[in-house]
């Protein structure tokens, strides 16, 4: 159908990882107290953002297994 | 709720991967089959997450979780109970049938099964349906940013009063949608639904770990519950006055479970859509069975953010005056009169709380900065994607359908193709309609989903007679509906749940029977109705000529031949996977009894 679907989520969860983790490297420390003291804008970015690696990873093999 | 620039600039990148998505698709979408069955070109993996989030709109997350709040883990049985097995049967027995056939669609089936009337009955029935569905959507999603006042300081930029905040909100997502589906059709739609889905997961996911966190643990969360039963999913359910539900297990098994269930699941062509459009007959097979393994997980993620909410409200009494700092001590927020502001009351006096506001109350207790952004934008995205799918059920119901078969029949596919993108703006466009009808005329929405309701509940008997039973005829099918359809009216025309008044929630004609809760007359209702088509089609079947068995091949289970599963390595075969899902759904309602 032309477009991997995983190519697009891909890139749209690292952008949004990489939103969320130069949020958590910026803001001061007080800015969470609302989740617990957790800086979750640092660790969910980063888990965001190798959820979208994931997603290239496997559509990049899976076109080579096609091509083959 | 107050948004940082960040928050909007999450909001914005999700709003430019939607558009490049529909912009890209733009290319392949040269043809109607293309346009209407994404080509039947879509993988398992796609069209099984499609087929879960066409069903896992905003109000959907939105209702669970505040379902969640109200009666605990029991809400999991409209996963559990009420989702899982009908999607096993309509992967493993139904889908054969409606992929294997030259049907294109669910209401097509009918026509080559049985005949036009039936046809046209169910295509009317459900294409209002679907134009209903996705203005509600808009409404819900509408009313949603005004009451969250996130727009609040962009409509002061632009010294806009607050109440437009509603129409910009129509207009943009009506746009937006707009755009993906004329563009991309179905496959757009398909993928913004997968995109959806996992941005849901990122969304929630955190609110449910520091929900938990907060709370101490699962066990501590159990502990802090108003009633312990809320943590169990099958506790109390003997008799319906002692669970909060007011059910039986009964009327859950055979209504919620039976009934209405599989009466969506294996024939609502919102769902079913997404398995059609399946690269290959197993692959549509599997789309469901491959679906229902998330669908029986998501009760963690939107029925326990209900379950934490109300574990950090402090119960309400009737003496509670509603004070701003009653209000501030729980997260679920007291519920006032839109109208007049005033705080509403349940029959005791006690304030009633306002559970539809779980979700964005836990967004603002524990989101900072930029994870706000993300929830909001998974909230969002669900609207618009729940809209997308109902306009391009609507398209293909139009165009297919309706045009082709009554309409304007042998054009080319080039007329179709510009038919469905038509469609698809007519059918936006209506949906605007029905969003403002909705913010209108409140009760007009109300009695339009009892109607569909009504029209839905005996839809099961029909599909299930017509592919397993060569002998259903055409009148038997249609009469069975209709009569099928008046029963689940005079029911609810009969019965009232405890607490109301006759009117729009039954015993309109006269009360002669109490049920213990609305959801209780809701599975009756649908256990009449399926009885009452159940027995007029068989009735009228044998008392009509049925079709030849020639015309039935590849319509009818026993006329069919074998579906060639045996080729399938044994983990990709139906069967298998289905009774693993099954086993897993077991074993998850033995867990949490």
């Amino acid at each position: 159908m032309g477009l991997d679907i995983r190519k697009p989520i891909g890139w749209l969860f690292i952008c949004l990882g990489l939103l969320l983790f130069a949020t958590g490297i910026l803001m001061p420390p007080a800015a969470y107290q609302k989740s617990l003291g957790i800086n979750v804008d640092l660790s969910w970015g980063l888990i965001l953002i190798l959820g979208g690696i994931l997603s290239l990873t496997l559509s990049h093999f899976s076109s080579k297994n096609l091509k083959k | 709720m107050h948004l940082a620039p960040i928050d909007w600039i999450v909001l914005s990148v999700y709003f430019a991967f939607v558009l490049g998505i529909g912009y890209f698709l733009k290319r392949s979408t040269r043809t109607g089959n293309d346009f209407f069955m994404a080509g039947r070109a879509i993988p398992a993996w796609v069209a099984g997450l499609a087929f879960l989030s066409a069903n896992l709109g905003a109000q959907e997350v939105i209702g669970m979780a505040a379902s969640g709040a109200k009666y605990g883990l029991a809400t999991s049985h409209f996963y559990w109970i009420g989702a899982v097995p009908a999607m096993v049967f309509v992967g493993v027995f139904m889908m054969p049938f409606y992929y294997g056939s030259r049907a294109r669609s669910v209401p097509e089936y009918l026509k080559l099964r049985f005949d036009s009337k039936t046809h046209v009955f169910n295509a009317l029935s459900f294409g209002v349906m679907t134009i209903f569905s996705s203005g509600i959507s808009l409404y819900a999603m509408a009313k949603l940013l005004m009451a969250l006042h996130i727009c609040d300081g962009l409509m002061d930029a632009l010294s806009l009063p607050h109440s437009w905040i509603f129409h910009v909100s129509i207009f943009i997502s009506a746009i937006v949608v707009l755009a993906y589906v004329f563009f991309g059709g179905l496959t757009s739609a398909i993928y913004n639904e997968v995109l959806q889905f996992f941005l849901i997961l990122a969304g929630l996911i955190p609110l449910v770990w520091l929900g938990l966190k907060n709370l101490g643990g699962w066990k501590s969360l159990k502990a802090h519950l108003p009633n312990p039963a809320m943590a169990h999913a099958w506790m109390g359910l003997s008799h319906a006055r002692t669970n909060p539900m007011g059910v039986d297990w009964f009327s859950l098994t055979a209504g919620l479970g039976f009934v209405l269930s599989f009466g969506y699941w294996c024939t609502d062509f919102l769902v079913i859509q997404r398995a059609m459009a399946a690269d290959s007959m197993n692959s549509a097979r599997r789309t469901p069975l491959i679906a229902a393994i998330p669908k029986m997980l998501f009760p963690f993620i939107v029925i326990v953010p209900g379950l934490i909410a109300i574990a950090l409200t402090p119960a309400v009494s009737p003496q509670m005056n509603a004070s701003p700092i009653a209000q501030s001590a729980g997260i679920i927020p007291i519920k006032r009169d839109e109208a007049t502001g005033h705080v509403m009351r349940k029959l005791d006096g006690s304030p009633e709380l306002d559970y539809n506001m779980v979700i964005p109350a836990l967004f603002k207790r524990y989101y900072p900065e930029g994870l706000l952004g993300l929830g909001l934008t998974a909230l969002l995205a669900s609207f618009m994607s729940g809209m997308a799918g109902n306009v391009t059920a609507f398209n293909t119901i139009w165009t297919y359908d309706l045009y082709e078969h009554y309409v304007y029949p042998g054009a080319s596919d080039k007329h179709y193709l510009w038919m469905g993108r038509a469609a698809t703006v007519g059918g936006i466009l209506l949906s605007i309609f029905a969003a403002y009808l909705a913010a209108r005329f409140n009760n007009i929405m109300d009695v339009l989903q009892l109607v569909f309701a009504f029209v839905n509940a005996p839809l099961f008997a029909t599909f299930l007679l017509g592919m397993f039973w060569k002998k259903t005829t055409g009148h038997g099918a249609f009469w069975g509906l209709l009569i099928g359809t008046l029963a689940a009216t005079i029911h609810h025309g009969l019965t009232v749940p405890q607490g109301s008044l006759p009117g729009i929630s039954g015993g309109w004609i006269m009360s002669l029977a109490t049920y213990p809760s609305l959801m209780a007359q809701n599975f009756w209702t649908a256990i009449y109705a399926f009885s009452a088509c159940f027995g007029t089609t068989i009735l009228i079947s044998l008392m009509t000529e049925p079709k030849p068995e020639a015309e039935l091949s590849g319509l009818v289970y026993s006329l069919t031949a074998s579906l060639g599963q045996e080729t399938q390595p044994f983990f990709k075969r139906p069967a298998v996977l289905g009774t693993l899902v099954l086993i897993l759904v077991v074993a998850l309602n033995f867990v949490f009894r």
